[in-house]
């Protein structure tokens, strides 16, 4: 093994009744960079998961790809790393599958709103029960700098050398209009807080979107620590009601001296995709049910076949 | 021998009502016991254009549309000018003769007029009606059938118009008897109930019978059978069916749901397939088996979506950027289709492969008549090695607890293939990850590229190909083996070859063998090279321009073909087409025909 990758000791869980916070502990140090805002996401998902008392193996972690996309392999549950922009659609198969799996979704920006933008617009307003955890640093960090959909106007990188042209996409308005149920936003800088969001995502019934500003520290030059420490502004602080729809929006576009995070909005009155599916109502996953049909279903199918 | 063999077209304009009698003659017919194969050929266009049903009907074997019509019933001007100066002697046309001008018949074409609006007191959307109860009448078809036909279709509009419509038949039905003269064949009753299903209905009963819990399609020509046939059936059979927002999404929440435990399933055609082949890759990577359908239809891009052609087999066999084990097979008609499905399946979840399946609006959309004894939902179900929470699955669960680091989900094995557990279960959590990565998964892009397990790890995935070919039947040579001619194809054109086969040792004195293909990945080299290598003459017979098959052929064994048939109107072979072909490439006139479709849909 290649001495430049640190193995971290083994996770140390040997019975359900043990479960402690090092249970979530995956088999690898992450390689993102140091000071990467990603390792507080991490952590905090590790922590809302160990508060919640959800077992690893009851946990489905899917990624797409990009620096925060290889979080499943840094934390122990089950993962899968799968396609640039496609966690979501590959979610919401596992979803169906096996209702009774916790599925977290983690992804950047360049990930879940460039190029998986469709799956992002389709699966709120399936509003199926997934939780979606952006990270979001404005910024393509694995490809070395390119803008973002995120990317502010007049922002340089390196795919926008005289300033970027384009609108960002502000993904929490557009979560509200689009069908997700509940929609915050979160910052690597404010570790309790965000636990606090993942563990209420986590436990809601329907889709849930978590952006948080997880800051790249070696390509994004302006939407650094330093900038966001004096602007964010915890809702949660300032008496915010999440189940005002026009508020949240409001909140959601605002931008500059005082950024807003917390739970912006949520409804609890919508049913999930799964609670909708008659299928799914005989109980047990679809997954680990008995396979084929009856001799009775298959004479009924051959009958209108004659 | 077949002592009946007929075929009725009825032709007019999308929205003139041409499926509906297509499908109420069909089930007639195989009420009867007769097989039948129906093709249907039309416009991209909802109303308006052309549409032509041929379904030609048999007490023998019946594989394809034929090369004749011999009851034409033309709804509008357009057809009777396209067909009538198909039809030979014997033949018949049956035509509201207030609305439609026949023209010149050749001798000995009987000229049935239907004074359409007299029988249905000005009902003039009833002609079709009319004219089947009319040549049921002359098929010596006893009229209850049609009776009860009639009754089934329209019982939901209620009693009045079923009664209307019976009646317009019994009008038709009398015309004929009074009028016309009765067809020299009959359509005997064989005591023997045949079930009619088209080749999309077949696909989405071979997932059924393979325990398919998990479907998803986007709507796409002529794949979209499947999805509907799906749909309706979801809710009494406990099946997942998910119309997604593109087939990008399908593909990667079939692969999702399949990670998770179930068998899944989808079908598209070429440009949805395109669409998909990122996602197919990714299987490939994880090893999550998944089972693709792609009827294809004539290409490139949006192409001609409702015409057919086999113009896929590159797309396919490149699907996906790398290098990685996948199985592709090419059913030969819609029996085929529903029996390899639940093969297929088994051989995915064995190998922990996507499989692939190249079918074609030929057979997918064509309809024909199937013992229902051949419909076995009993099919094995095998899911190779899996662990499953509940305990279920094929493999041992020797990690209790949460001994998770004993576990590994890619361990390298002889045989390539390692034990597959599903999300959920205790003791075996792992990562499946699309970067190329460990035996427990962690991606070795995490460790500077490791070129020592890169390598272990492709060959691993790559070993498990090494024995799916002795797990899957190799194709056998149909006929004398001491043939002048060699006639090779693959996939749906298997009934149209053998039937060309027939004619040509009945009608021209040529005696000719036939090797069809049918599973493309992995190949029957061996077999394949023997075969051909002891042949006189390898003709290939495939629909689409450049002959992807002979170079495919050429890449696994070899052989280069000596001549080779190929269409890519968009319209099917004809065995007319493939007898003449050889005629002429055995004279010595060409190494490539091409034939041309006589009647243009």
């Amino acid at each position: 093994m290649s001495t430049a990758i640190e193995t971290a000791p083994a996770p140390v869980v040997t019975s359900a009744a043990q479960l402690i916070k090092d249970s979530y502990k995956g088999k690898i140090h992450p390689d993102w960079c140091p000071g990467c805002g990603d390792f507080s996401v991490l952590t905090a998902l590790q922590t809302a998961l160990f508060e919640l008392g959800l077992k690893p193996h009851q946990v489905l972690v899917i990624s797409g790809i990009g620096c925060s996309s290889n979080l499943p392999g840094f934390i122990n549950t089950y993962g899968m790393h799968t396609l640039h922009g496609r966690s979501l659609a590959v979610a919401t198969g596992a979803k169906l599958a096996n209702h009774e799996l916790k599925v977290i979704c983690t992804g950047g920006d360049g990930d879940g709103y460039g190029i998986g933008g469709n799956h992002f617009v389709h699966t709120m307003r399936r509003n199926i029960d997934l939780t979606y955890i952006v990270m979001d640093n404005q910024i393509y960090g694995l490809t070395t700098g390119q803008c973002s959909p995120t990317s502010v106007k007049g922002m340089k990188t390196k795919s926008t050398p005289h300033g970027n042209v384009e609108n960002p996409i502000n993904p929490l308005p557009m979560a509200i209009v689009g069908g997700a149920t509940y929609v915050a936003r979160g910052f690597s800088g404010k570790q309790k807080h965000l636990v606090e969001l993942l563990k209420g995502a986590i436990m809601h019934k329907g889709f849930s979107l978590v952006d948080v500003f997880s800051p790249c520290v070696t390509y994004n030059k302006d939407n650094t620590y330093q900038w966001f420490n004096p602007r964010v502004k915890i809702l949660e602080d300032q008496g915010h009601d999440p189940t005002d729809f026009h508020k949240a929006i409001d909140k959601g576009y605002m931008w500059g001296e005082e950024i807003p995070i917390g739970l912006l909005w949520k409804r609890t009155d919508l049913p999930s995709l799964e609670e909708l599916e008659p299928v799914l109502d005989d109980g047990g996953p679809l997954a680990f049910r008995q396979l084929g049909i009856t001799d009775e279903q298959a004479n009924a199918l051959i009958k209108e076949l004659l | 021998m077949a002592k009946v063999d007929f075929a009725i077209g009825i032709g007019g304009e999308a929205g003139q009502g041409i499926a509906t009698p297509g499908d109420i003659l069909a089930r007639i017919f195989a009420r009867r016991g007769l097989n039948l194969n129906a093709y249907n050929a039309y416009q991209s266009i909802i109303r308006g254009g052309h549409t032509f049903l041929t379904i030609r009907v048999s007490d023998g074997p019946v594989r394809n549309m034929g090369d004749k019509i011999d009851i034409l019933i033309p709804l509008n001007q357009d057809t009777m000018n396209r067909h009538l100066k198909l039809l030979k002697s014997g033949a018949c046309v049956l035509f509201d003769n207030e609305k439609i001008k026949p023209g010149d018949a050749a001798d000995g074409v009987q000229v049935c007029p239907l004074p359409i609006k007299q029988l249905t007191a000005g009902n003039k959307l009833a002609a079709n009606t009319v004219a089947i109860a009319a040549t049921l009448q002359m098929l010596g078809v006893e009229f209850e059938g049609l009776q009860d036909a009639l009754t089934r279709i329209f019982k939901r509009k209620g009693d009045a118009v079923v009664a209307e419509n019976v009646g317009f038949a019994r009008a038709g039905y009398d015309y004929a008897a009074a009028n016309f003269k009765s067809f020299p064949f009959k359509a005997p009753n064989l005591d023997k109930g045949l079930a009619v299903l088209t080749g999309n209905q077949a696909t989405a009963l071979g997932g059924i019978a393979a325990g398919v819990k998990f479907y998803a399609a986007y709507p796409m020509s002529p794949s979209t059978g499947v999805l509907m046939y799906m749909a309706s059936h979801a809710r009494q059979l406990g099946i997942m069916v998910r119309q997604v927002e593109d087939e990008i999404g399908v593909m990667n929440m079939v692969i999702g749901a399949a990670h998770a435990g179930c068998r899944a399933m989808c079908a598209t055609s070429g440009g949805g397939f395109a669409l998909m082949t990122e996602a197919i890759g990714m299987a490939g990577m994880i090893e999550t088996p998944v089972v693709c359908v792609d009827v294809q239809r004539a290409g490139p891009a949006t192409g001609v979506p409702t015409k057919t052609e086999q113009g896929d087999l590159w797309q396919i066999l490149g699907a996906g950027q790398g290098d990685y084990p996948r199985i592709i097979v090419a059913p030969t008609d819609q029996k085929d289709l529903f029996k390899t499905i639940p093969e297929l399946f088994n051989l995915c979840d064995r190998y922990q492969c996507p499989g692939l399946v190249l079918a074609d609006l030929l057979i997918s959309e064509g309809t024909a008549s199937v013992d229902p004894a051949d419909l076995n939902f009993r099919a094995e179900i095998d899911r190779g090695e899996i662990i499953f929470p509940n305990g279920n699955g094929n493999s041992d669960n020797p990690f209790g607890g949460y001994n998770d680091m004993a576990y590994l989900r890619y361990k390298l094995t002889k045989s390539g293939i390692s034990p597959r557990a599903v999300p959920g279960t205790p003791g075996h959590i792992h990562i499946a990850a699309t970067d190329e990565h460990d035996e427990d998964g962690t991606l070795i892009s995490d460790e500077f590229t490791n070129p020592a397990k890169r390598r272990l790890m492709v060959e691993k995935r790559a070993r498990k190909m090494e024995t799916v070919v002795t797990q899957i039947a190799p194709p056998k040579l149909v006929g004398p083996e001491n043939a002048a001619v060699t006639l090779v194809g693959w996939g749906s054109t298997e009934g149209t070859i053998r039937e060309a086969v027939e004619k040509l040792a009945a009608e021209e004195g040529i005696v000719a063998n036939q090797l069809h293909i049918k599973w493309i990945v992995p190949f029957h080299t061996d077999e394949i090279t023997r075969v051909l290598s002891r042949s006189k003459k390898v003709i290939i017979i495939e629909n689409n321009y450049s002959g992807q098959f002979a170079r495919y052929l050429r890449s696994e064994t070899g052989i280069a073909a000596h001549g080779h048939i190929r269409k890519y109107d968009g319209e099917p072979f004809m065995p007319h087409h493939i007898v003449n072909s050889v005629k002429e490439q055995l004279a010595g006139k060409t190494q490539l025909s091409v034939p041309t479709h006589e009647i243009y849909v």
